[in-house]
């Protein structure tokens, strides 16, 4: 709650650059609380999350580019444009496990990358699509309150955020979550008991691949393109690293942790020249000494 | 030894900069196949007392994170020292030509690798299946609590064979140096290409990596022939294909 209210004071106070990075890390925990559902709850370690970032932020763009205006059929575009990917790689990639989950995952994800570079009729290939417009706020216009002025856009992210996060805390707490979880430590006996636990696990793939593909949406909104950067691997990586850093099977510790590593990445090359060296350092410290990640420091306390 | 090391890409990176070093120095690139492994194992085995053994009882995530904080370490530090431009260096004396074997030509240090690449595959698949450290390790992959029980040293048996792990990765960034670009980054690309060998051929299985990395280098080259622009993601499609028929790698063991 104290943390909500933080973040919603941030346009009051804070720089027009600032409001502009807190968007991103907004847009970014969604993504890490997204991603958090699978690695922390289901167990399925994804290297291969981008892909439904990016195929959510090429929905919602391809729309907002063919003139549909309002911002819930854009949302809802990259969500179940997203789902639509994740039923399918999902419904392979869950033949394996562990670290051959997590190579199939990427192995998917690179390969939409590749058709994202290589299929220029649709997303105009490493141009990537520009322009995308955000979409009116009807009624609200009139109060002069505009999604392209960064107070309300971040507001809008902010709501999405927490919007997010109630719907995937409560999600765990559901018999649904306590299921996966049960599927996590031990699979054949939740088999035994009569649970089909690959739909569970794809059922799982598919809402985290949804959630990630609203955060793609906001993302195409907020920086007005969609490149096939977004499908990169490195994007997957980043988002794997805010879940470790900031603690697995919680989701305010992957939101808090997105925060801290696009600040981190942020000051520390702004600041110093050797940023690469101390980014590294600060990641082997958090092993090191928060294993558990940020949420580790609450559980303990 | 079920860890997995991003770094590993970093440790082939170093050899081939230990390569050029030595060669820069002493123009003798035989030192420096000798020297760089020497060095890996070094800091192979520090790396793992100080650190990575902290990191065995946590999963594979702890473990994702902290070696991509050494590889981010690695790189910036040989870019410190380096700089970002290319380098290259010569293959050794002798081995500069070109051999002409019926209607083709082949440069004899490519040539040169391949010999070396057989007989380093077949001490490792020898070592794997008949000396007692082979029988050790797999025991150690296979069943840790079992192998510790039966009075085996793992901690002991774990740094050495990350030791020889990194020095191997050291000597084939020596062997690739005269051969490919060396340069900040080239620690990245290895590392994917090795991670889908290992993956396709199956992890904890020597002949499995051998396999995998028969298939992929032939995939790779007829990629590359065939769709240059899309070389990288026909590996990534090849494998995706061998782990949908065989969730285990082609050699793996059945979980």
């Amino acid at each position: 709650m104290l943390l909500a209210l933080a973040l919603a004071s941030i346009p009051l106070w804070a720089p027009r650059f600032w409001i502009y990075i807190a968007t991103q890390a907004l847009i970014f925990a969604i993504f890490a609380m997204s991603l958090d559902l699978l690695v922390g709850y289901a167990g399925l370690p994804s290297f291969g999350h981008a892909a439904f970032y990016g195929v959510g932020a090429y929905a919602c763009a391809l729309l907002a580019l063919g003139h549909v205006d309002g911002l819930v059929p854009l949302l809802l575009a990259g969500m179940l444009g997203a789902g639509a990917a994740a039923l399918p790689i999902g419904a392979l990639s869950l033949r394996t496990s562990g670290i051959y989950f997590l190579m199939l995952t990427l192995a998917f994800a690179q390969m939409l990358w590749g058709l994202a570079v290589n299929w220029t009729s649709l997303t105009r290939g490493t141009d990537g699509l520009i322009g995308i417009p955000r979409p009116a706020l009807p009624g609200l216009d009139t109060l002069n309150v505009s999604l392209y002025d960064r107070g309300p856009f971040f507001f809008l992210c902010l709501l999405v955020a927490i919007a997010v996060f109630v719907v995937l805390e409560s999600l765990v707490r559901s018999p649904f979550g306590k299921t996966l979880e049960g599927i996590r430590e031990n699979d054949r006996r939740m088999r035994a008991l009569g649970f089909p636990t690959f739909r569970y696990r794809l059922a799982a793939f598919v809402l985290a691949g949804m959630v990630a593909g609203i955060a793609g949406s906001l993302a195409a909104m907020s920086n007005g393109f969609a490149t096939p950067d977004l499908l990169y691997w490195t994007v997957s990586g980043l988002a794997l690293i805010a879940v470790v850093v900031g603690g697995t099977r919680s989701f305010i510790g992957p939101a808090l942790g997105a925060f801290l590593v696009l600040f981190a990445q942020l000051g520390l090359s702004t600041y110093i020249d050797r940023w690469e060296l101390a980014l590294g350092a600060l990641f082997i410290a958090f092993v090191l000494f928060l294993p558990r990640g940020l949420v580790g420091l609450v559980r303990r306390a | 030894m079920d860890v997995l090391n991003l770094a590993h890409g970093s440790f082939y990176m170093i050899g081939a900069y230990t390569a050029y070093t030595v060669v820069m120095a002493t123009q003798n690139f035989w030192l420096a196949l000798l020297v760089a492994p020497v060095l890996l194992a070094v800091i192979g085995a520090a790396l793992e007392m100080v650190f990575f053994r902290r990191l065995y009882r946590h999963g594979h995530l702890p473990q994702v994170l902290m070696t991509f904080g050494f590889t981010l370490v690695f790189v910036d530090l040989i870019r410190s020292r380096f700089g970002p431009t290319t380098r290259a260096i010569p293959p050794p004396p002798g081995l500069g030509g070109a051999v002409h074997l019926a209607t083709a030509t082949f440069s004899s240090y490519s040539l040169f690798v391949l010999g070396i690449a057989i007989v380093i595959g077949a001490l490792l698949v020898i070592g794997w299946r008949l000396t007692r450290l082979g029988v050790v390790l797999r025991a150690g992959v296979s069943d840790k609590e079992m192998a510790g029980l039966l009075g085996i040293d793992l901690p002991r048996t774990f740094t050495f064979t990350f030791a020889f792990g990194a020095a191997l990765a050291g000597l084939a960034g020596v062997i690739a140096a005269p051969e490919f670009a060396i340069y900040p980054g080239m620690d990245a690309n290895v590392l994917i290409l090795a991670l889908v060998v290992v993956v396709i051929g199956g992890l904890g299985s020597i002949e499995g990596a051998l396999l995998g990395a028969a298939v992929i280098g032939l995939g790779y080259v007829i990629g590359s022939t065939l769709f240059p622009q899309f070389a990288i993601g026909l590996i990534f499609a090849l494998m995706a294909a061998v782990l949908i028929i065989r969730p285990s790698g082609l050699l793996g063991r059945r979980s």
